[in-house]
Order: C-alpha cells, then sequence, then structure tokens
C-alpha cells in the first residue's frame, strides 16, 4: 500500500541526507519526496510518499523517529488527508492541438502559465492521480517537460502536526 | 570564566567527563587537540599504531566497562581507518565516541589535502554524528556525543571537528554542561504495564518457556533481574552470543547460546518452546536460521529498548519496548503476588531438555590423545581450568571464536568480548589491549587465529610501548579454518585461498618486539606452557599453539533449515 509520511526535523545540515540514506540502507522505496522549511526556523517538513506492506511502513516510520534529528512524525494515510502535489508541464500547442490542450485544461482545472507560437506551459495541482491522469491525457498530443514538485500532504480536521 | 581554546576545551572536557584514557592517532588536522593533550596530565592518550586498532580498543573497553570509548584520529586516512571499528561498535551496540580532525573549514568541499567526509561515510553505521561550527560549541556537542553514546540503544557517535575550530589563538568560554537536552531524543526506560502484565500471565501459563537473553541485558545492567526471575520461574535461559554470561553458564538452567553454532540443546529448546521471551535481543539471522520455518509452535514476547528492534524479523505477539533492567524488575513485582508456574508442564519440559543436554555429552568433540595434533576444543578448556573461569576472553573472528564461545563458560556479564554483528577479524588484538590497559589486575585472554592476529599484529608496538600484558592463544591451525569449513561443506574441499602459504616464525616475531613466545604442539606441552603464561602476570605471552587444522565447528545449523535442523559433526546430523 502507498503511504504518505510527513516528517518534522531538525533545519540542519546532513538531516536531510540521513532521511534518504536511510531508506536507500534499508531497502525501502522512496515515490516522491518533498521538503522545505517550516513556519519555526529550526524544523523543516519533508513528506514522502513510500509503498510497502504494513511491516515495512512500521520499520520505516520506527527507523525515522530514531533518527535524532527527527523530531516528530506521522504516516497520514493513517486518517483522513489531503494531498497536493503540483506540476508545471510543458505541451506542444501547434494547430488543432492548441484548443485541444486548452479544454483539456479546463475540464482538469489547470492553469496555463506561460505561452509560446508553439506550445503551453500548464500548471496543475491536486492528488497524485490527478496529475498522472492529465499526463495521459496529454500523451497523444505531446508532453514535452514534466516538473513535480513531489507530495505534500496534511491531516484533515483537528489533527496538528507540531512540536 | 575561563577562555579556552576549542582544542583545550576538548581535553578539558574528556576530564571533566571522567575519561581516564582516549586511543589514536595524530596527523595534520588533529594537532591542535595533540598539542591540548600534551598541555595536560589527567587524559592519557595511547598511541596505536592503525586507527583501527584504536576504536577497537575504546570498543574492548566499552564492552567491559559499559561505558563510551573514546577514539581521537586524524582527517582523511586517519577517519577512514576508523572506519570499520565504527561498524564494528554499530553493529553490536557498543558505546563510543569518535573525535575526527578534519580540514579547516573554509577548505571543505574543495578536496582538499587528507579531506574526505567522513559524516557522510560514516553515515549508516553511526548512531548519530555532529560537525562543528563554532568552537564555542565544543562543549555541549560534546556532552551530547557522549550522552547518545551511552543511553538507549549504545552506539558509536562521530564528531568533525574542522581544524580551525581547535585554533589556538580563538578562545572561548568553557563551563562543563553537566546536562544537555535533545527535544527529538528522549529514550523509553518503562515498559508498558499492561504489556507486561500480559508477557507475565503468558509465562506463568507456558508449557514449554524459554529465556533469550542478549546483549541488552548486559548493556542495561539487567543480568541480576534477569536471573532472579529465571531463578523464581524455573525457566529455562538461552543467551544470544552477545548476552554470553548475562546469566551464569555453571547454572543448571543455563542451555547455552543458540543459533548457527549453538548448542544442541538450546537449538532444540528454542525449536520446540511454546514461548519465547526474548530481551534486549534482536532475533538475527546467525540466530534464527530460516526465519519462516521459526519457532513453528511458540508465541513471542520481545522487549527491548529500540522499537524498531522489535518485530523486524520475528513478528512478537507481546512487544514491549523499555529497558530490560526495569521491565523486569516490573515483572519481579508482579510476580510476588502471584500463583506459581504451570508446574507439571514445567517439569516436563525440562526432562525433555535434560534429555537433549545428555544425548550430546561427552560427544561434543573428540579430544586429542597425547601425539596426536591438539584440538582447539581442549586448548580452550585448559584456559578456562586455568583461569578459573573468570578471565575477560577477547575472540577474533573464525573458528576459534566459536570453540571460545563453546567451550569457555561464563558466569558473569561483560566478560565475553567479541565482534558478533559485523565479525571483524583484527577485532580482538586490540579490544583485549584496551581492557587490559584498564583492568590491570584481571587476567584478559585473546583466543586468535593466525589469519586473525595478522590483520593487527602491528600492536604488538603498542603493547610495548604502554606495557600491556595480555595473554594471547594463537589457536593455529595453518588455515583461515571457517572459510575453509564452509568450503569442505559447500565446495567440494577447492580450498580457495584459505590455507596461509607463508606463516611467519610467530615466535621470532613476538621475541622482535621484546616479549615472550612459546610454541605448542601437544597435549603434554598446552599445561606446561599455559601455566608459565599465567604465571608471568607482567608479561605479555604468546603462546603458538598448533591445532588440527582438519577441525569443523559443529554443531552447525542446516542452510534455510530451522534451528533444529544441525549438523552434530562430520557425520551426523538431527
Ligand atoms: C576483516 C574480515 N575479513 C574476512 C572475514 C571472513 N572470515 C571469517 S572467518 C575467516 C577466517 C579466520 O581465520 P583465522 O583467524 O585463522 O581463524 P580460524 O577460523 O582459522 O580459527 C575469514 C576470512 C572476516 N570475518 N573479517
Ligand atoms: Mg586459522
Amino acid at each position: 500500500m502507498r503511504h504518505i509520511i510527513s516528517i518534522l526535523m531538525e533545519n540542519e545540515p546532513g538531516a536531510l541526507s540521513r532521511v534518504v540514506g536511510l531508506f536507500s540502507q534499508r531497502n525501502f522505496n522512496i515515490e516522491t519526496l518533498n521538503v522545505a522549511p517550516t513556519d519555526d526556523p529550526t524544523l523543516s517538513r519533508l513528506t514522502v510518499t513510500t509503498v510497502g506492506d504494513d511491516r515495512v511502513v512500521e520499520q520505516i516510520t520506527k527507523h525515522l523517529n530514531k533518527l535524532v534529528d527527527v523530531v516528530k512524525l506521522v504516516d497520514l494515510t493513517e486518517g483522513a488527508h489531503i494531498e497536493r502535489e503540483l506540476m508545471l508541464v510543458k505541451v506542444k500547442a501547434t494547430g488543432s492541438a492548441r484548443d485541444e490542450v486548452k479544454r483539456t485544461v479546463d475540464i482538469f482545472r489547470a492553469q496555463i502559465v506561460d505561452v509560446t507560437p508553439s506550445l503551453y506551459t500548464v500548471q496543475i495541482t491536486g492528488d497524485a492521480g490527478k496529475l498522472d491522469a492529465f499526463l495521459q491525457a496529454m500523451g497523444p498530443i505531446g508532453v514535452l517537460e514534466v516538473a513535480r514538485t513531489g507530495v505534500s500532504g496534511i491531516a484533515r480536521g483537528e489533527k496538528i502536526l507540531s512540536v | 570564566m575561563e577562555l579556552l581554546s576549542g582544542a583545550d576545551m576538548i581535553a578539558r572536557f574528556l576530564k571533566d567527563e571522567g575519561v581516564e584514557y582516549i586511543y589514536g592517532y595524530p596527523g595534520g588536522a588533529a594537532l591542535h587537540i595533540y598539542d591540548a593533550l600534551f598541555r595536560q596530565d589527567d587524559v592519557k592518550h595511547i598511541l596505536v599504531r592503525h586507527e583501527q586498532a584504536a576504536t577497537h580498543m575504546a570498543d574492548g573497553y566499552a564492552r567491559a566497562s559499559g561505558k563510551p570509548g573514546v577514539v581521537l584520529v586524524t582527517s582523511g586516512p586517519g577517519a577512514t581507518n576508523a572506519v570499520t571499528g565504527i561498524a564494528t561498535a554499530y553493529m553490536d551496540s557498543i558505546p563510543m565516541v569518535v573525535l575526527c580532525g578534519q580540514v579547516a573549514s573554509h577548505l571543505i568541499g574543495e578536496d582538499a589535502f587528507q579531506e574526505t567526509d567522513i559524516v557522510g561515510v560514516t553515515r549508516p553505521i553511526v548512531k548519530h554524528s555532529f560537525s562543528v561550527r563554532h568552537p564555542s560549541e565544543i562543549p555541549t556537542i560534546l556532552k551530547k556525543a557522549f550522552y547518545l553514546a551511552s543511553t538507549g540503544r549504545p552506539g558509536p557517535v562521530v564528531v568533525d571537528i574542522p581544524k580551525d575550530m581547535t585554533a589556538p589563538t580563538e578562545r572561548y568560554e568553557y563551563v562543563y554542561p553537566k546536562k544537555v537536552k535533545l527535544r527529538s531524543y528522549s529514550p523509553v526506560t518503562r515498559g508498558h504495564a499492561g504489556q507486561i502484565k500480559k508477557a507475565v500471565d503468558m509465562m506463568l501459563k507456558a508449557r514449554r518457556p524459554v529465556i533469550f537473553a542478549g546483549g541488552g541485558v548486559i548493556s542495561g545492567r539487567a543480568s541480576e533481574a534477569l536471573t532472579d526471575l529465571a531463578k523464581r520461574l524455573n525457566l529455562p535461559v538461552i543467551t544470544s552470543l552477545m548476552g554470553l554470561g548475562a546469566y551464569p553458564q555453571n547454572d543448571r538452567q543455563s542451555l547455552g547460546w543458540p543459533g548457527m553454532h549453538g548448542s544442541y540443546e538450546a537449538n532444540m529448546a528454542m525449536h520446540h518452546s511454546d514461548l519465547v521471551f526474548g530481551i534486549g535481543v534482536r532475533f538475527d539471522d546467525r540466530v534464527t536460521n530460516n526465519v519462516s520455518k521459526f519457532c513453528p509452535t511458540a508465541k513471542i514476547i520481545h522487549v527491548d529498548i529500540d522499537p524498531s528492534s522489535i518485530s523486524k524479523s520475528v513478528q512478537a505477539d507481546v512487544p514491549i519496548v523499555g529497558a530490560a533492567d526495569n521491565v523486569l524488575n516490573e515483572m519481579l513485582g508482579l510476580l510476588s503476588s502471584r500463583e506459581s508456574v504451570n508446574q507439571d508442564a514445567l517439569e516436563a519440559w525440562w526432562q525433555q531438555i535434560e534429555g537433549w543436554r545428555s544425548e550430546r555429552a561427552g560427544k561434543l568433540y573428540e579430544p586429542a590423545t597425547p601425539g596426536e595434533p591438539l584440538k582447539p576444543q581442549q586448548v580452550v578448556e585448559a584456559v578456562h581450568k586455568i583461569t578459573h573461569g573468570d578471565a575477560f576472553v577477547v575472540t577474533d573472528v573464525g573458528q576459534h571464536q566459536m570453540f571460545a564461545g563453546q567451550y569457555y563458560k561464563f558466569n558473569k556479564p561483560n566478560r565475553w568480548i567479541s565482534s558478533s554483528g559485523l565479525g571483524t577479524m583484527g577485532f580482538g588484538f586490540p579490544a583485549a589491549n584496551g581492557i587490559k590497559l584498564n583492568y590491570p589486575d584481571d587476567d584478559v585472554v585473546l583466543f586468535t587465529g593466525e589469519g586473525s592476529f595478522q590483520m593487527m599484529m602491528q600492536e604488538l608496538s603498542t603493547c610495548k610501548q604502554f606495557n600491556i600484558p595480555v595473554k594471547i592463544i594463537n589457536l593455529n591451525n595453518a588455515s583461515l579454518g571457517m572459510v575453509r569449513q564452509w568450503q569442505d561443506l559447500n565446495y567440494k574441499s577447492r580450498h580457495a585461498h584459505s590455507y596461509m602459504e607463508s606463516l611467519p616464525d610467530f615466535e621470532k616475531l613476538i621475541e622482535a618486539y621484546g616479549f615472550k613466545a612459546m610454541t605448542v604442539r601437544t597435549l603434554e606441552e598446552l599445561e606446561p606452557a599455559l601455566e608459565e603464561a599465567f604465571r608471568l602476570k607482567d608479561e605479555l605471552v604468546f603462546l603458538d599453539i598448533h591445532v588440527d587444522p582438519r577441525e569443523h565447528v559443529y554443531p552447525m545449523q542446516v542452510p534455510l533449515g530451522a534451528m533444529r535442523d544441525m549438523l552434530l559433526s562430520k557425520t551426523e546430523r538431527t
């Protein structure tokens, strides 16, 4: 099963490499990885999506918790949560494809954020599934470049991840 | 207010932390620190002849004392030479603080002379690491390093110290930090009361229970509580190799250690048990054999201070995160108000165990008769006898290590010193030196092989400089015996590079350093040589004992089998 794990870690050099290193060292897989500072300058938030059965994911969270730089973590997929990813895509937009792209962009509630005579740059947010679906829809027309941020997420309701 | 340079802070901190010895080797990036050590007398530095030896010395001391060993090396090659010893300590959860010199801050990343990203290199084999970025941080960082190394599940901590952090001209206020706090690190101590109660209930109801105790009982100083509990409930006790000595082996309830070369009765009992009470163990693959066939009828209680050890390889039915002594004492507390064990079932269980025990008694190996080549096992037994089972026994890695573990019987914790998790050849000699230095009145015996000894034999020079009179028992089978054994069993005796073609004359080699060496070839020579070696209290003595190279270590678990599937000799199997 796919899991989204959000981690608050010390905003220190080396902390990120410890987290990432753990995954390769223990043969855990990383599907996406996203890291940025938080409102607290001493903390970064890192979100990783991984796939594994319950036993593997239990090991992942235990080993992450053991890292001295990891202050707190949550497996968002254990409860209701909001998952978002942002993607920028350059797609071919010539001839009849130009309208076709525009229509699909509207259907997906994406935005065209840059234009040239031959291509559109599209910005789209959503869960990973929606982004995949958009890429699939664009496939026959011609996807030229993809930049995805990796998944970020937060629990629904009152639950708060903080120190 | 006291102003000190970073280098002086390090020396002063070590004194304030109560460190008596540090083990190391100098070089450019560490020279400010060496100068600070030169200008004080409290902390004694032991100069090794290879940085790996410094880590093993510190490790040996840590295993014997339970306190962190301290290492000081220079950047680049000094630090990389220490890597094997750091990994060795990591695998066996040994507390260690490794101070590494580093090139000056402004050179980091420039591929400067003797620059290695040692924090990066050691990342997977440390509990944690620090890089010093300002001299004023040094006391706090060092305190954190010692705190992390020695609490919770112990382990090595690396501190990377760029040369400019220790410059004599840069001086800052020094205060010894009595305490440090890390918001993200608070090792659990107390186990969950409900889980503990459940575990006790299961132990009282069990029909075929075994205790399986490991290194966590030793590092957690819980041997006494373990012994109390086992005695109270009359339970059979198996210790892992790391846990050897956690329960007295001269006691009837001790079944020895399990696993690859474990005792027949330990492997049989654990396989047939209906309840394994594991404490401070990690159910590693050298114990379980094929995990899918592991203890088919047993429920598992697993106590460990490290949650990630629990249900890693073997799924626990009752997981308990907690310190061994706390959990055991809680259990003892619960027992006093309760009815006793399942008496009848336990009696039948003991009968079965005694059956296994007597099945193999007297058949473990065939001792040499006079004139025949000595058997390594009988050498270990003779050493056990002459040291009254009371020595620090240090080993290298190979057949001799297994024989030492099988035939020396340990009644106290912290006396069996062996690289178990990593299996580091070369570990033994420096580790023995580290112990002898700190325990000058105790016998320290090294069981080594001619292969392992040659990996660290330069340390003879360290022994000469600091007068470290260890007793070295070289079980010389003129081959990499353990490798050879596997080749006998799995490769039709094609001995690819397991034969030592050109051994030195060990007597001459040892004598070149001014030490005493004796060669022993027969049973008649053995006892007198041992007697003389141990009579010479203050001298390093090396016994080159020629043993039968054809000997194999048995029992030996059959690959992919269950714990009970063992070869018992070259011709018998369960
Ligand atoms: C540093 C290192 N290299 C290789 C090995 C693999 N290995 C395990 S036992 C062994 C042979 C050890 O020979 P010796 O020290 O003579 O001991 P013996 O088995 O003969 O008693 C080897 C090569 C190891 N454990 N450590
Ligand atoms: Mg050998």
